[in-house]
């Protein structure tokens, strides 16, 4: 039974406007309150002109909740959504670096590729890049499996989360918290229409 | 409209006449030289007052904002002119002041390169600014400015900094007119009101035996004192309020039943533990309001009604949580609810307060010692004034006795540091809530620890004739930190053994006339020689050096174990 105070992982998912120091501004809540963000992303939506933010936390619902509302309170920031992992669909990807000469030798590549799901995205004399995408758990256990053989660099990017139930932005989540006031869509009508009202 | 060519300076200007800000706090400096250059053009449509330090500025924005319910303008230079508006800053944040702080910058080819007085303002001032801006191009002054002004005012006010470097003020462009903001799409100032919320607030209401309504500076920021009123009049509840709600009912008001939290009065803090139905308005449930949280009316249903979706369920868990401007949802609920006869409810806050004018309020007010005290002071002025003054406090004891003892007639009298608890805040802030009300009797009570944090702005009395009475309630200690050691740290007195200047003369030295008092025979003729004189006036009561505040919810403790000694 999930309780509300109990730590899970949630995948925040953030609506913005494109402006500087608003990472700072949405970093600011995680730091002062002492929460450790384990993965952030910004990237385009798929609105133009509208940024929408990754952040992963291991939390509890209550102070996640309460997090997400001092992020939606931001000028800039449009709405924020929260979900556990069972809600989204998720990838991170990961790059493998090792010599050449050591994982030809002692290991079968083709094998490696087909059983981790990876791709060599670059060959070189001296050294080959991997690249795998998926959960951390799978992401990692190439990085164990390579690990015998001198793994000279690893690196994993930031979760970027597709929220199932999410219909878009453009048009807001209808079954969104129920006590959750901001469900109104009024400002949706300008969305899309940036210069029909203020901006910067 | 035709353009016409307007530096980045005189658009700042324009701004603020526009936005009806005719008075400016400010202290001038390098990187905001060219808008005191425009000023010297403006003389006649702005007013600006110069401070003696920039956390003076702001503080007396912010009494200016909260006596007029305008929006506070205050103008410094770069680096350290804007590093001292920090605290104002933080102080306005907690306090919901609608602020709109203008810094000059270096020009925008020295960002970043450790330039004379720059400092990166923008993210000092993130936490404690509801936006800030940083304009290094002229052309986004107008639009930048009706924003800042537009998000400074509108939904739970806040403060608002715009950086604006040097190039940017001076650079000429061709200005298209003033056009306020009204709409920024991410941005929505108050909450869509849903009926579900408000019938299931009215029917707890309907049912409740024992309502108790506690309020707090959302009635005044969301100019609610009227619709608040007819709420609590037409079904007869008892209404407490935060420190920051205080002036919004009229002390004499029969249903008002005092002060919440850690030094408020006994009933309301005794019966938020025995209420069935709690209804918070427009207040936030600060720990100095709850003491220890799971222990604050855990057996009433609670409805909160906030402006600032966040509040709701931070601190307690609202069974109904009422989004939306109170002057909006308050008529709404009034609407609902039935008239009701709750006069044998009030019945038990009225023991309570008997009980507690026994053991505590009489000797306060009228002291058997040979001491004078803070609360017979605040009594005398009671007399004197009729609660027509603006009081302003700083922080400390002197500010728990004024807002205990004080009584007022109407709201915005109150201009105290709440959620911050800033020492030095009262007498900038008093020069600030004389120029937002000019035609009341501004009285800043302040302590004399507090007094000698920014004692400098005797000087902008000074020169400015502003009509100011200070009343410096001087215990000889930090009587607050002096109460806690006493009670708590087994009277280990640490450095809070404070020493005063002769602050008669220095006043005197600043052109400003003064007394004191040290003995009960001159308090009342002292009293009123200050009221009556006409400027400003300094006037120190010596008090007793030892004397505690009570009641007291001890911190850790629930409000039901309140201390009465």
């Amino acid at each position: 039974m999930e309780t509300n105070t109990e730590k899970q992982e949630y995948t925040i998912t953030v609506y913005t406007e494109n402006q500087v120091g608003l990472l700072n501004r949405i970093a600011i809540i995680f730091s002062r309150r002492k929460i450790n963000v384990e993965s952030l992303n910004t990237s385009p939506s798929e609105i133009a002109g509208i940024h929408r933010f990754t952040i992963v936390v291991m939390e509890s619902r209550d102070v996640v909740l309460k997090v997400v509302r001092q992020i939606e309170k931001q000028v800039e920031v449009l709405k924020a959504y929260f979900n556990t992992n069972d809600e989204i669909v998720w990838q991170e990807l990961a790059l493998y670096k090792v010599l050449s000469e050591e994982i030809t030798e002692k290991v079968k590549v083709e094998r490696l590729l087909r059983e981790y799901g990876a791709r060599a995205v670059a060959i070189r004399k001296d050294f080959i890049v991997f690249e795998t995408t998926g959960h951390r758990e799978e992401t990692n256990k190439l990085m164990k499996a390579l690990e015998p053989f001198g793994l000279v660099e690893f690196v994993r990017s930031a979760r970027v989360a597709i929220i199932k139930e999410s219909s878009g932005f453009h048009e807001k989540l209808k079954d969104f918290e129920q006590r959750e006031p901001s469900e109104d869509v009024i400002e949706n009508e300008y969305l899309g229409k940036r210069e029909a009202v203020f901006t910067m | 409209m035709a353009t016409k060519k307007l530096t980045g300076a005189q658009a700042v200007l324009e701004a603020c006449i526009a936005e009806g800000a005719e008075t400016i706090f400010g202290y001038p400096g390098g990187a905001i030289m060219p808008i005191y250059d425009a000023l010297y053009d403006y003389n006649d449509k702005l007013k600006h007052i110069l401070v003696r330090h920039e956390q003076g500025g702001i503080h007396a924005g912010q009494g200016y904002a909260r006596t007029s319910g305008k929006v506070g303008v205050v103008f410094a230079t770069s680096g350290p002119g804007a590093t001292n508006l920090v605290t104002g800053l933080a102080d306005a944040m907690i306090d919901s002041t609608p602020l709109v702080c203008i810094t000059g910058q270096v020009f925008a080819h020295l960002l970043g390169t450790d330039a004379f007085q720059e400092t990166d303002i923008i993210n000092i001032t993130m936490p404690v600014t509801k936006w800030n801006y940083q304009i290094t191009d002229a052309t986004e002054i107008p639009g930048i400015l009706a924003k800042a002004f537009y998000l400074a005012r509108s939904g739970r006010p806040g403060p608002v900094l715009i950086d604006i470097s040097k190039n940017a003020q001076i650079q000429s462009f061709d200005y298209e007119g003033y056009t306020p903001c009204n709409h920024i799409r991410s941005y929505r100032p108050k909450p869509v009101i849903r009926k579900n919320y408000i019938d299931e607030a009215v029917d707890l209401i309907n049912n409740a035996k024992k309502p108790l309504v506690i309020f707090g500076q959302g009635v005044i920021l969301g100019k609610a004192e009227k619709e608040f009123k007819k709420f609590i009049e037409k079904s007869g509840m008892p209404a407490a309020w935060t420190i920051l709600g205080l002036s919004a009912l009229p002390t004499n008001h029969p249903q008002n039943v005092g002060m919440l939290g850690m030094h408020g009065n006994y009933g309301p803090n005794v019966l938020t533990n025995e209420c069935d139905v709690l209804i918070a308005v427009g207040m936030r449930f600060d720990d100095r309001v709850t003491g220890r949280l799971d222990k604050y009316a855990k057996q009433a249903k609670v409805i909160h009604l906030d402006i600032d979706p966040s509040e709701i369920d931070k601190n307690v868990k609202a069974t109904v949580g009422v989004w939306g401007d109170c002057k909006e949802t308050l008529p709404l609920l009034t609407l609902g609810i039935q008239e009701k006869d709750r006069s044998d409810w009030l019945k038990v806050f009225a023991e309570y307060t008997q009980k507690e004018y026994d053991q505590c309020i009489k000797d306060e007010v009228y002291p058997s010692s040979k001491e004078m005290t803070m609360g017979e002071v605040i009594r005398i002025v009671n007399e004197t004034t009729k609660g027509d003054a603006v009081m302003v406090t700083d922080v400390g004891q002197h500010q728990m006795v004024t807002c205990r003892y004080a009584k007022f007639n109407e709201s915005r009298s109150n201009v105290t540091s709440g959620g911050l608890g800033t020492m030095g805040f009262a007498l900038p802030a008093a020069i600030g809530a004389k120029f937002g009300a000019p035609d009341r009797t501004v009285i800043g009570v302040i302590g004399d620890g507090g007094i000698q944090m920014t004692i400098q702005e005797l000087g902008t009395i000074m020169q400015t004739g502003v009509d100011v009475k200070i009343m410096i309630l001087n215990n000889q200690f930090l009587g607050m930190v002096r109460q806690w050691q006493e009670l708590f740290n087994e009277k280990r007195y640490s450095f809070v053994d404070i020493q005063s200047p002769n602050y008669v003369m220095v006043a005197k030295a600043y052109g400003i006339e003064g007394a004191k008092v040290e003995d009960r025979k001159d308090l009342v003729k002292a009293i009123e020689t200050m009221l009556a004189h006409k400027g400003s006036y300094l006037l120190e009561v010596m008090v007793g050096k030892e004397n505690n505040v009570f009641p007291m919810v001890p911190q850790g403790c629930s409000v039901s174990e309140i201390r009465l000694k």
